[in-house]
């Protein structure tokens, strides 16, 4: 069991769990299924200021979204410390690709010449975490949702505005994958 | 609040939750359920910078596999959540209502937009958070930078087009 719980899982068992969080949510508290709006119920809790978009009660509106961003936290926490966070075993092309980006540590979930502290003092980390996070969070208010939101509940829903978001999503990642990097790395 | 003021609201994950809060004694459920996820996250590397460039690259089947038979599943359970008229635990009847489509450009340009950061971050905004419980704590800074993100968004919205 536990060996099973401390591999990486198969697409096929990863992925219909994640479907799941679906009806798990719905019958839990008829709640649809997404993350990015706890983002704007934290500007709403920490910092509204006069701006009209967060001046709602996000008690209401979002405080499961928030408790379930806590439990995100710990999930992630419980997973990678009691059943080890190894590298990930990517495709041997992908890490000819990257290798060739000047990508060179491949041991951990997140290559670490980007994402550590020291490397935020790098355009190139600097970049990457503080420009890439800033875009998430820009993008995903005015998307009105992320993955979850758009690409598993509002696909699944059949919704032609998530449809057009999750269109939105690979046109950007492919313009960050085939432009951006190159140019970052370079 | 009122319902006018919700009802602008339309962050991911709000839409059809405006009429309910969710009660005291079924916090912990989501709780539950969100250390759930956040494990789901880790062990499926969805979560990983490597498996997002591995799909953007069209390198490895695994991220659309996943992708996939997640809105699979996702769809089938609504369909028959929907034939059964199931109610949720608080009893309500469970419903989904859709995103206003408007001119659309909102989910083009936003979409977009969270695409170009999710792949320099390697994560969209639960994995950020998952990532800061497996030990890469610099993507706290990419928290701040995201809850940033959004609050230029609020600031902002009254002169973007939608």
């Amino acid at each position: 069991m536990t060996a099973w719980l401390g591999r990486e899982w198969p697409w096929y068992i990863a992925g219909p769990l994640i479907g799941l969080f679906v009806p798990a949510l719905l019958i839990a508290g008829n709640k649809v299924f997404g993350i990015s709006g706890s983002f704007s119920h934290l500007c709403a809790a920490i910092a509204p200021g006069r701006v009209e978009y967060f001046r709602y009660n996000w008690r209401r509106a979002g405080l499961w979204n928030l408790v379930f961003l806590v439990g995100v936290l710990i999930g992630g926490f419980l997973s990678a410390h009691f059943f080890g966070a190894q590298g990930v075993a990517i495709s041997i092309e992908t890490r000819a690709s990257l290798t060739r980006l000047g990508i060179h540590d491949f041991t951990g979930v997140a290559p670490r010449e980007l994402f550590s502290w020291h490397a935020l003092l790098t355009v190139r980390g600097f970049v990457s975490v503080v420009v890439g996070g800033l875009l998430v969070g820009f993008g995903t208010a005015y998307a009105a949702g992320c993955t979850s939101g758009h690409a598993i509940s509002g696909l699944a829903n059949f919704q032609l505005p998530s449809l057009i978001a999750v269109l939105g999503f690979f046109a950007g990642g492919l313009a960050t994958t085939y432009f951006i990097l190159p140019f970052l790395m370079g | 609040m009122t319902q006018a003021t919700l009802s602008q609201f339309q962050g991911c994950g709000s839409e059809g939750t405006d009429s309910s809060e969710v009660r005291t004694v079924f916090l912990p459920v989501f709780l539950l359920l969100g250390i759930a996820f956040g494990f789901v996250l880790t062990r499926s590397e969805v979560l990983s910078w490597f498996r997002i460039q591995e799909m953007f690259r069209f390198q490895s089947f695994r991220m659309y596999g996943i992708i996939g038979s997640a809105v699979t599943t996702a769809s089938v359970s609504l369909a028959l959540i929907k034939f059964l008229k199931l109610k949720s635990a608080s009893g309500e009847l469970i419903s989904v209502s859709p995103k206003p489509l408007g001119s659309g450009i909102q989910y083009a340009a936003g979409g977009t937009i969270f695409g170009l950061g999710w792949a320099l971050t390697g994560a969209c905004p639960g994995p950020v958070v998952a990532l800061i419980g497996n030990g890469v704590y610099v993507m706290i800074a990419a928290l701040v930078s995201a809850l940033a993100g959004t609050w230029v968004y609020g600031w902002l919205r009254p002169r973007l087009p939608h």
